[in-house]
């Protein structure tokens, strides 16, 4: 009987059960292996270091695509689009505002994510293929905006030179600088994703997923949340998009597009759709395979010798949608999912067969 | 307000799907801690009704009165935080969410946690997910669903889902239960189960339940009251065993089985 015992043991015993990790080992694990990524550019090559930069800001854009299209189930093609939002923000502050790095990131964060709000309207009347729709209208608006509002300021189809990022006196001006920034804002985001996945706003967002009527009857606010999701999405994208930017130095109105709003849309299907691994695992195969395109293609070249640059190029997306549709086809949920799905076998061990 | 003035009070609700009249002038009580049955042949309007009361179909006249306040006006996601909860005819849970989560999400209108907390969720949202997992974990006990508390409930079969669906209804901690169909596509033995819980919340918490079965014997067997709707008219209302022997309802129901 609940009378026997005292509260505070029932909730010590439930706040284990909701704990992430339980085990002392598993929270060493995590530790060496954050500290064996920070650690890269002391041991591993500059090609691996650069990976692994691009990697971790690529992985903060489908996080935020994951909690809007993951979690929520509202599908949009504007990721690329937030992004660019985000880098001109940021961009801009430092040019002309004078404002430091780590004042300017999380005002294009929230100054996306304000932008990501307005897009988001439609949803509380549109669904599915519509709402996609609508999204890519962003994937439109946002880079002609660029390209013709404030030619002073924004500098038309030319773009912006982007200053890099100086923190403490430092310059964050090559990649294995560069990884610490991206490294730390990744720890932030992954923590902050997997914070909204389990508390009382993820349980609302899955629930407008997988059933919006319901949520309504049960008091969720669809349209409040809907937009949270849309916020969010677009803070990370944000977020991605401040990162890139100062890093490739350049900024214009093609350098995030619509490809690489599907890009993101696949890494996040690859990884799995609404679970805290999949846009790690997602975006790092996907960028493994676009990689592995990239070292093919002269190889590709001397089989094929008629086969021109362009073919070669042309090799990455192909790559990129065989393996899209390879995992739609034989493991739609994802490699979260196989994840699981190993990690569950492996505790069975001695009676898996 | 004194006891026994009705929890809900339907006035004269008529609901017009173009050509359709889905409810005709229907009025009914709904009184502090009763059973009331909804029963009628298919298409009486039964659920219609229901979705006039979560203000998901509007009326094309009358009124919906839910301790004294017009439920028609209300939004519908600010009808649960009134205390009014329900189940549906076709199971409409959190497919992707275990049952643990399922009974939490329906704490919602109960908690507090805004985005800034839960994006930090050290020490507020935490807490908060604490106290109400209490709360969830009573119930899923009274329902005895704790070997399926972490599973997904869409992988689960149909009558535990519908357990589920009850709990998460539950987990509302409504005033005011509406069930439509908890028992349709059970067997025997888990109809039994159910009408053993219906009745045991009826007996323990202070809630009034609307119930909508097609199942005459288990309704006859736990409501307080019935009322029969026939093609959105309301026929007949009383204890059930009048009900059992009004002519109305009885030709309602042949009709239905002769045509
Ligand atoms: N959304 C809708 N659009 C058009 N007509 C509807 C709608 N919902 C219900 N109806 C019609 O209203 C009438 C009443 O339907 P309702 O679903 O309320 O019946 P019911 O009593 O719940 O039946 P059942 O026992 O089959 O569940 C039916 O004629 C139905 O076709
Ligand atoms: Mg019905």
């Amino acid at each position: 009987m609940a009378v026997l015992r005292p509260a505070g043991e029932f909730d010590q015993s439930y706040a284990y059960d909701m704990a992430t990790i339980r085990r002392r080992w598993q929270w060493i694990a995590l530790g060496l292996f954050l500290l064996a990524l920070y650690a890269l550019p002391l041991y591993a090559s500059p090609s691996l270091v650069s990976f692994v930069n691009r990697a971790a800001m690529t992985i903060v854009a489908v996080q935020g695509l994951n909690i809007l299209t993951g979690y929520t189930g509202q599908i949009s093609l504007g990721q690329a689009a937030f992004m660019t939002t985000g880098g001109y923000i940021s961009a801009l502050l430092m040019i002309h505002a004078g404002l430091p790095f780590l004042l300017a990131l999380p005002l294009a964060a929230l100054g996306a994510g304000l932008v990501g709000l307005i897009f988001g309207l439609p949803s509380l009347r549109v669904k599915g293929f519509y709402l996609a729709m609508s999204t890519l209208a962003a994937q439109f608006i946002i880079p002609w905006f660029v390209r013709n509002a404030f030619p002073k300021v924004l500098n038309g189809t030319q773009g912006l030179n982007v200053p890099p990022p100086e923190v403490l006196g430092i310059v964050f001006n090559a990649p294995t600088r560069y990884l610490y920034l991206s490294l730390s804002v990744l720890v932030v985001t992954t923590v902050v994703a997997h914070n909204v996945a389990r508390s009382r706003l993820g349980r609302a967002l899955v629930a407008i997923r997988d059933q919006d009527l319901a949520a309504e009857l049960l008091g969720i606010n669809l349209f409040k949340y809907k937009l949270q999701a849309f916020f969010l999405a677009a803070v990370y994208a944000g977020l991605s998009g401040s990162l890139f930017a100062h890093h490739l130095r350049h900024l214009n109105s093609e350098t995030f597009n619509l490809t690489d709003s599907v890009l993101l849309m696949g890494m996040l299907v690859v990884g799995g759709l609404g679970t805290s691994l999949g846009p790690i695992l997602g975006t790092v195969l996907v960028l493994l395979i676009l990689e592995l395109a990239t070292v093919a293609g002269p190889t590709v070249a001397t089989i094929f010798p008629g086969t021109a640059a362009s073919t070669v190029q042309a090799l990455r997306p192909l790559f990129f949608g065989v393996v899209l549709m390879l995992f739609l086809i034989f493991e739609p949920r994802g490699l979260a999912h196989r994840w699981k799905l190993m990690k569950a076998a492996w505790r069975l061990r001695p009676f898996s067969h | 307000m004194d006891a026994s003035s009705p929890v809900l009070s339907v006035e004269s609700v008529t609901l017009d799907f173009g050509r359709v009249r889905a409810l005709d002038e229907v009025s009914l009580h709904v009184r502090p801690r009763e059973i009331l049955a909804i029963i009628g042949p298919n298409g009486a309007g039964k659920t219609s009704l229901l979705n006039c009361i979560s203000n998901f179909y509007k009326p094309s006249s009358g009124r919906i009165l839910f301790n004294g306040r017009d439920l028609t006006r209300v939004p519908p996601h600010r009808i649960a935080s009134l205390g009014i909860a329900r189940t549906f005819q076709n199971i409409a849970l959190y497919t992707g969410l275990s049952t643990l989560d399922n009974l939490m999400a329906a704490r919602h209108v109960h908690m507090r946690s805004g985005l800034l907390e839960c994006v930090l969720y050290w020490g507020f949202a935490h807490r908060e997910d604490l106290h109400h997992r209490r709360v969830v974990e009573e119930i899923i006990k009274f329902l005895e669903m704790e070997p399926i508390r972490k599973a997904t409930v869409g992988a689960l079969p149909h009558g535990l889902r519908k357990r589920v669906e009850l709990g998460r209804a539950l987990a509302l901690e409504p005033r005011l239960l509406l069930l439509d169909e908890p028992m349709t596509g059970m067997n025997q033995e888990e109809k039994e189960a159910m009408a053993r819980y219906i009745l045991d919340i009826h007996e323990q918490r202070d809630v009034s339940i609307v119930l909508i079965e097609h199942d005459m014997g288990l309704v006859m067997d736990i409501a307080d009251r019935v009322v029969v709707l026939d093609f959105g008219r309301k026929i007949a209302e009383g204890p059930p065993d009048e009900i059992k022997r009004n002519p109305e309802v009885i030709k309602a129901y042949l009709g239905q089985e002769h045509a």
